[in-house]
């Protein structure tokens, strides 16, 4: 499979703050990504770098084979963007931004344009100040979906939009799943990665700390498990590959090293088990794992 | 009076935001009028001296027009009085009209308003505490211009007759910017319409003061400030209709403010078409956002012309009342001249104002950076070139348009009354487009520095605001010519009057060119946002 984006070591900073400190990142074509971290861990400066906004102190990036800021024009007009946060002409209606962005990238589907209004339930007459963010969203979104492009650049995108609007969202991009194109979506809803993407990256401080399928990250990650013994669980205390423990008397909770996992069911067994219930790892877990180092700081 | 409630707060976030703009304003506008005082003082020592001033000043019936009528040129405070009497209330009516747009529609526009209202805060507060600011402000200028004539060793009364007079001018149109912030949704919009109301109050007042009839002076607000009469027995009760114009429109703003809600005005907002499948270039899109403006501008410029051109053929009678002013005239060219030295005063004007039009065009570029708007087109395949040239071309184009506009207001009204259209549009149009070099150079200094030092980008104005001084106060400053060759508009020749002389306008032109071509490929190369 060929990649959409490369990143090799890619460094900005912004006075004296470093905002990216080496980022690595690869996004296959036709997949669609996550792009995950907590604020102000680098995730719009790489995405602006990609756009050709800004210019990287170091390292290299590819965008679909070529440089984001030599190549500027032609790589745009092959990929749509939605910014984080959508500012709107205060006297352009939301139909006239729509068409326009599309124009500029060159040109959008009517149909699907009609379409998407109706399915995100915009009123297109209304004048850019007159909106509230959540409409403002739609403008953007609607205009990036309608355009014929290869490859889409969310960020956060539906910040601001209401459970339905959400729903309508995951639905489109499905949709531009079907049709083969990439999407590199940076968002803050676990649920809405976990749902939408082929593989997740996690940045943090302007570095990759994981990257890889959802199945890939938790299989590194220790299963939860929580079982009810038929003796007192404080034996499973000193067991090498079980973490953070809890005991209440016969019930047990922990999560275990995933290459430890046959030894202490074995131990389990040992113990006599009468309900058991193993959970795979959820991205929160991951998330918040990696969150914590940053808040630990 | 809890619609008030702290309204004190936010007196001081509003200072403490404006902290740079407001004392600019407050310093320099004293300082500009002391400045002129004293000079006058140097210049005119003694009584004869100023006597004699006052008949041979060479184009006084045409600079009643741009300054205000002369009541008692004898003393350092009549001349001063007379010499900043047009230029220092229009000064403080913008300090006053931007003060209170900027704290009132455009925060309500930019949503933080929102955020402040949702504090333990009065209705009224935030407008209180604009009008606050302006006033205050505008007080602490006429104390400080008031202390420099005392200074000076100016009686105190007409000191603070014209201190008070300029104060008066700050509170009235931040009275209106107030009241025509209720009006729009949108910020620009309503400063516009405060503005225009400034340019329509100096015309007034303009042919009042030379061709009558004099009622006119009394119509304008502005006309108000000059009829204070100060150092030439204070009428104080014209502070009272100042004071009752402001009554009136901060009554009407906060009544108008009960009326609507936050985030509308009370002009209602118009559902606009639904698809624009034209909307396809950078260009077209500048087009969109800046032909209001243009168009708004081009109006009042050519109402401007029209105006002074109504003026111009006054100039000739006013001597006529004058034998002994007629005879130096004619000793000096005769009235032809006088006409021509008018006229190109008014173009100088113009092209001052082309300049302010042209750098605010100009900085859209930087509006819509900072505003999070450029990125979204810039990530389309429009080029950071293309997406600066379309901003650029309403700046240059807009500018001729406003120059030949006034040129033709000035040029047809005249030649309508002294039956010589086609010479008179000539020689003005030709008066009006030698400016646009000089406004050029303006539009590419702000490139560059939007190219460059985009925090800095709104320096421009200061340019344009030394320009203006340097224009108005230069010779009576007696400022080096090494000084006034700082202003792009010194080295613009006197047209109609004077030769054209090609060679600063080729200069100029292409100084501007190679400003433009650096600011742009600055721009190319520096990150966004």
């Amino acid at each position: 499979m060929s990649a959409a984006i490369e990143i090799g070591g890619l460094y900005k900073s912004f006075g004296k703050t470093r905002a990216l400190d080496g980022l690595d990142l690869t996004v296959n074509a036709g997949e669609v990504h996550g792009f995950l971290g907590p604020n102000g861990a680098g995730k719009s400066t790489t995405l602006r770098i990609l756009l050709g906004l800004i210019r990287s102190d170091g390292g290299t990036a590819r965008m679909l084979g070529l440089d984001p800021w030599r190549d500027t024009v032609q790589l745009h007009s092959r990929l749509s963007y939605v910014p984080g946060e959508v500012n709107l002409w205060p006297n352009l209606t939301g139909g006239e931004i729509i068409d326009l962005l599309g124009n500029l990238r060159g040109g959008l589907d009517p149909a699907r344009k009609a379409k998407l209004i109706e399915r995100f339930d915009l009123d297109p007459s209304k004048k850019g100040r007159a909106y509230s963010k959540g409409n403002r969203q739609k403008v953007g979104l609607i205009s990036a979906l309608a355009s014929n492009v290869e490859l889409m650049l969310l960020d956060e995108p539906t910040s601001g939009l209401d459970p339905l609007m959400e729903a309508s969202f995951r639905e489109c991009v499905e949709e531009e799943r079907h049709l083969g194109r990439t999407v590199l979506l940076s968002s803050h809803i676990l649920a809405e990665v976990e749902a939408l993407c082929d593989r997740v990256s996690i940045i943090r401080n302007g570095k990759m700390v994981e990257s890889g399928s959802l199945d890939e990250l938790r299989h590194l990650r220790r299963p939860s498990i929580s079982a009810d013994l038929t003796r007192s669980g404080s034996w499973l205390k000193g067991v090498p590959g079980i973490h953070n423990l809890s005991v209440q008397d016969h019930h047990v909770e922990f999560e275990v090293d995933p290459d430890r996992l046959t030894e202490v069911l074995r131990k389990l067994a040992e113990l006599g088990v009468g309900s058991l219930i193993s959970r795979p790892p959820t991205l929160e877990e991951l998330f918040l794992r990696h969150y914590e180092v940053d808040t630990e700081r | 009076m809890s619609s008030f409630a702290r309204t004190g707060s936010l007196v001081r976030l509003g200072l403490r935001l404006d902290r740079v703009r407001l004392l600019l304003w407050i310093v320099a506008i004293p300082v500009l009028t002391y400045a002129t005082a004293s000079a006058f003082g140097e210049l005119l020592p003694t009584v004869e001296s100023r006597l004699a001033f006052s008949l041979t000043l060479a184009n006084a019936p045409a600079l009643v027009a741009l300054t205000g009528p002369p009541f008692d040129l004898s003393s350092i405070g009549g001349l001063t009085a007379w010499r900043i009497g047009g230029f220092g209330p229009v000064m403080l009516a913008m300090m006053g009209l931007l003060t209170v747009n900027r704290h009132t529609r455009a925060e309500e526009e930019a949503g933080r308003l929102e955020l402040i209202g949702s504090g333990s805060v009065g209705r009224f507060a935030p407008l209180a505490a604009a009008l606050s600011t302006a006033f205050g402000a505008s007080l602490i200028v006429g104390a400080l211009v008031s202390l420099g004539l005392v200074w000076i060793g100016e009686p105190a009364m007409g000191s603070i007759a014209l201190g008070l007079a300029f104060a008066g001018a700050g509170c009235m149109f931040a009275a209106v910017a107030a009241t025509t912030a209720q009006l729009t949704a949108g910020a620009r919009a309503a400063a516009g319409i405060a503005a225009s109301l400034i340019g329509v109050s100096f015309l007034l007042r303009a042919i009042g003061d030379s061709s009558g009839p004099q009622s006119l002076s009394w119509l304008s607000p502005i006309g108000w400030t000059q009829q204070v009469r100060a150092f030439s027995g204070e009428r104080w009760w014209v502070f009272g209709l100042m004071a009752g114009f402001c009554t009136v429109f901060v009554g009407a703003s906060f009544a108008l403010l009960t009326r609507r809600d936050l985030g509308s005005g009370l002009l209602p907002a118009k559902p606009g078409p639904a698809s624009a499948p034209d909307l396809d270039s950078a260009l077209k899109l500048a087009w969109r956002l800046q032909r209001g403006v243009t168009a708004s501008w081009v109006t009042g410029l050519a109402m401007m012309g029209a105006t002074f051109g109504t003026i111009a053929e006054s100039i000739g009678s006013l001597l006529d009342d004058n034998p002994r002013l007629k005879a130096i005239f004619e000793a000096m060219g005769g009235e032809q001249n006088l006409t021509d030295a008018f006229f190109a005063s008014i173009m100088g004007v113009v092209g001052l104002l082309a300049g302010a039009y042209a750098i605010q065009a100009t900085l859209r570029i930087r509006s819509e950076e900072v505003n999070l708007r450029a990125e979204p087109v810039l990530a389309t395949k429009v080029t950071r070139i293309r997406w600066v040239a379309g901003h650029l071309v309403f700046a240059a184009l807009g500018s001729c348009l406003l120059t030949i506009a006034a040129g033709v207001g000035v040029g047809l009204v005249h030649g309508l009354r002294t039956s010589s259209v086609s010479g008179s549009l000539t020689k003005l149009i030709a008066g009006g487009a030698v400016q646009l070099p000089a406004v050029f150079v303006l539009v590419g200094l702000t490139l560059l520095l939007i190219g460059f030092v985009p925090r800095w980008a709104a320096a421009a104005w200061g340019v344009l605001v030394v320009s203006l001084v340097l224009k108005q106060l230069g010779p009576i400053l007696q400022l080096d010519q090494v000084v006034l060759d700082l202003s792009p508009f010194t080295h613009v020749p006197q047209i109609p009057g004077q030769p054209i002389s090609w060679a600063p306008l080729l200069i100029l032109t292409a100084v501007a060119t190679a400003m433009s071509a650096a600011g742009a490929l600055g721009f190319r190369n520096r990150d966004i946002g």
